[in-house]
């Protein structure tokens, strides 16, 4: 996620110290922990315990904490960096899943699934803010570049539905193809995208006009059509190059971010789910639900590098320098 | 309120119009108390209206959205009722889309007599393969999945699991036989064998008694004595006469599948995977019971509605069936890949789920059953082999 990605590079440059390695957080869904990762050595360095069902995970703006959406305990955890330990939970709402962060990192945005509505958390004082009621079974959650809008798309009603972060009202929604299950917008603000897990496609959708421009389709030689479901989303900071990934295709398909064209597709681990960038953006890693481990993929040459095993049924992974 | 009804097509949705386009679902159903051997099997008076209810509810969720709203009329039939009366009616109020949980003939009837009316069926109830053979219509949708369907779903697991030899214990009453001749059509395609037969004949009694189990437990084994070497009981019961009381009681220690033991469905309280929970709880939430196979299938039936409507601006029944057949159609049900419509019998291809009451065991189709245009298609009677001629 570019989200963590900017993180990464804004400290370094914030603080003017010596890099620090490079680390990727992996949730483990079924075994209920973190996965650590020295990505410059590419190793599994560490396993934290956390809640129940680990799924979202990002790392908070002053990389301090990383955030984990624990669905089955009804919250979000916040863990210490550097202590790994669990030191705080957030007012999530029932059953989080996914959640964005404000550019300023002071407002926390959470889908939770079982009640069709919004969590809005104030980080610093850890308490709800307010709720937003939004389709059924919400669950992607993207944020425009200058924080004004916040994207929603829920599973059921299958629509992006666009929020506007001041008022908190819905201002637009974007019927897209079935399950929709994630939203990333381009930097620079002039695409949103957003992938269809049971449709199998990515919707690009005009931010300003609220219209799909471009379906884009995915077709691999030998695999059923049922067997392309679009999933993470991950696009490069110049908007040139985007990557999806395609769940039981085992396979991320590599975008051309002007054309839309799909590139290449490349072959990774079992049930492939989420995806984030090194904060050089040289390496892309992705979760690999079913055959439980991470695949490493040089963006450059956009070759799977290595396989890492991490914890059993893994599904989000944030990443920053530390 | 605009009544959106045949002919309709709804304008813009993002205007707003105060008046929302309301779409009027019937559902006719022909529902009589239901005995069980199992007491927790019992079905609800509910039993597949709640899963309509729960997809207005969702559909609304989304209307909200659209400017469109869904409702529901429930017309509870009596044996004597005139099933296809009870249609013709709802199309009087505007209702031209029906979900309907009816015996086999009542729902030709219906579909029959609401054909000039452009009323369009959804079959959400009945599992009969020959709805989707020689006596398939062109005005009938089936969410339901056949007794083909079931049974080849359970065969794969039975095959893959090298489970090949088979006891096969047939009811005696005609819906046991039509299953029986489904199981032995699976088995004869998968490469399964049934090495004996037996039927247990209905000889009446009650379900259940103060005197309890020990007769049963007396009785079974011996019935159960064959002289074949089997792997498998596979017991084709669909009435509650004798298939629960299996498990347990076989006079060779072994397995039971079937109408008991291992049982193939196309929904159970216990899935919980591809999202399921969320389905399960919103469910459980809103009626205080669990999910039946059959509230799944009028689920889907409704949501089917939901989607084209919310896709082509329009509840017409023909712009509606065209939608459901064509290539844009994918319904997401929690089964972990898209559902679609078999355009030449109109059945909705599904997954089936092996539960053994507590866990779903297996999903198929099961890895390495191909085929060359849905592995979904593997289930059931597949196209080239189909009788039936949509008119």
């Amino acid at each position: 996620m570019w989200r963590a990605t900017l993180l990464g590079t804004g400290l370094f440059i914030l603080l003017g110290t010596q890099a620090g390695a490079v680390i990727a957080y992996i949730s483990n869904e079924k075994s209920n922990t973190i996965s650590v990762i020295d990505v410059d050595k590419l190793a599994l360095v560490k396993t934290i315990k956390v809640g129940q069902r680990p799924r979202g995970i990002e790392l908070t703006k002053d990389g301090k904490f990383i955030l984990v959406a624990v669905g089955d305990d009804d919250t979000i955890q916040m863990i210490d960096t550097n202590t790994h330990e669990i030191v705080a939970t957030l007012p999530s709402g029932p059953d989080p899943e996914l959640f964005t962060q404000d550019p300023t990192g002071k407002i926390l945005y959470v889908a939770n699934e079982n009640d069709n509505t919004v969590t809005i958390i104030d980080m610093e004082k850890r308490v709800p803010l307010g709720e937003v009621q939004v389709g059924v079974e919400p669950e992607g959650m993207g944020i425009s570049p200058d924080g004004k809008i916040l994207v929603n798309t829920s599973e059921t009603t299958n629509m992006a539905h666009f929020i506007d972060t001041e008022t908190r009202q819905i201002v637009a929604n974007v019927l897209v193809d079935s399950r929709p299950r994630f939203a990333e917008f381009k930097r620079d603000g002039s695409e949103l995208w957003v992938s269809s897990e049971v449709g199998g496609t990515v919707s690009v959708i005009d931010p300003v006009k609220h219209q799909v421009t471009k379906k884009i389709t995915f077709d691999i030689a030998g695999l059923r059509k049922e067997a392309i479901q679009a999933v993470g989303i991950s696009i490069t900071r110049d908007g040139k190059t985007g990557f999806v990934a395609l769940g039981p295709a085992n396979r991320v398909a590599v975008i051309n971010g002007a054309t839309h064209e799909v590139q290449k597709y490349l072959l990774v681990g079992q049930r492939v789910w989420h995806m984030a960038f090194t904060p050089d953006e040289k390496l892309l890693l992705t979760t690999n639900g079913v055959s439980n481990d991470v695949s490493i993929i040089d963006v450059a040459s956009l070759k799977v590098v290595k396989t890492i095993q991490v914890g059993e049924l893994p599904w989000g992974v944030a990443i920053s320098r530390q | 309120m605009r009544v959106l009804s045949a002919g309709i097509i709804l304008l813009a949705w993002t205007s707003a119009s105060a008046d929302a386009a309301e779409i009027r679902v019937g559902y006719l159903r022909h529902w009589e108390p239901k005995l069980a051997l199992s007491l927790i099997q019992i079905p609800a008076a509910n039993d597949g209206l709640a899963g309509a209810q729960l997809a207005i509810n969702d559909n609304n969720t989304t209307g909200k959205f659209l400017n469109q709203e869904f409702s529901l009329e429930d017309r509870r039939l009596a044996e004597a009722d005139d099933a296809a009366a009870a249609g013709i009616a709802l199309a009087e109020r505007d209702s031209s889309l029906v979900i309907a949980d009816l015996p086999a003939d009542a729902l030709l009837k219906a579909a029959d007599a609401g054909a000039p009316r452009g009323l369009l069926f959804f079959n959400v109830g009945a599992i009969d393969d020959r709805l989707r053979e020689e006596d398939c219509r062109a005005n009938v949708i089936h969410t339901a999945p056949t007794r083909s369907m079931l049974a080849d779903g359970l065969a794969q697991y039975l095959v893959w699991k090298q489970w090949r030899r088979w006891l096969l214990i047939v009811g005696s009453h005609a819906e046991d036989r039509l299953y029986a001749d489904a199981l032995r059509r699976a088995a004869k395609r998968f490469g399964a064998r049934i090495v004996q037969e037996k039927v247990f004949e209905d000889t009446g009694g009650a379900r259940r008694t103060d005197s309890g189990v020990v007769q049963i437990q007396r009785q079974l084994p011996v019935f159960t004595q064959v002289g074949a070497a089997y792997d498998v009981l596979v017991a084709a019961d669909e009435n509650e006469v004798f298939a629960a009381y299996l498990p347990y009681r076989t006079w060779d220690a072994r397995p039971v599948a079937g109408s008991a033991g291992l049982v193939p469905t196309s929904w159970d309280p216990s899935h919980d995977q591809w999202g399921a929970v969320q389905l399960q709880d919103r469910f459980v939430k809103m009626f205080s019971r669990r999910m039946s196979a059959r509230d799944m299938q009028a689920w889907s039936a409704v949501r089917m509605i939901g989607e084209s409507t919310s896709r082509t601006g329009s509840a017409d029944p023909k712009v509606m069936l065209e939608f459901l057949k064509g290539p844009e159609f994918a319904l997401a049900a929690f089964k972990g890949q898209r559902l679609t419509l078999r355009d030449w019998n109109l059945q909705l291809r599904q997954p089936i789920l092996l539960t053994d009451g507590r866990m779903i065991v297996s999903v198929s189709p099961q890895e390495g059953f191909l085929h060359q245009v849905s592995e979904l298609d593997t289930l059931g009677f597949d196209r080239p082999e189909s009788k039936c001629k949509l008119k």
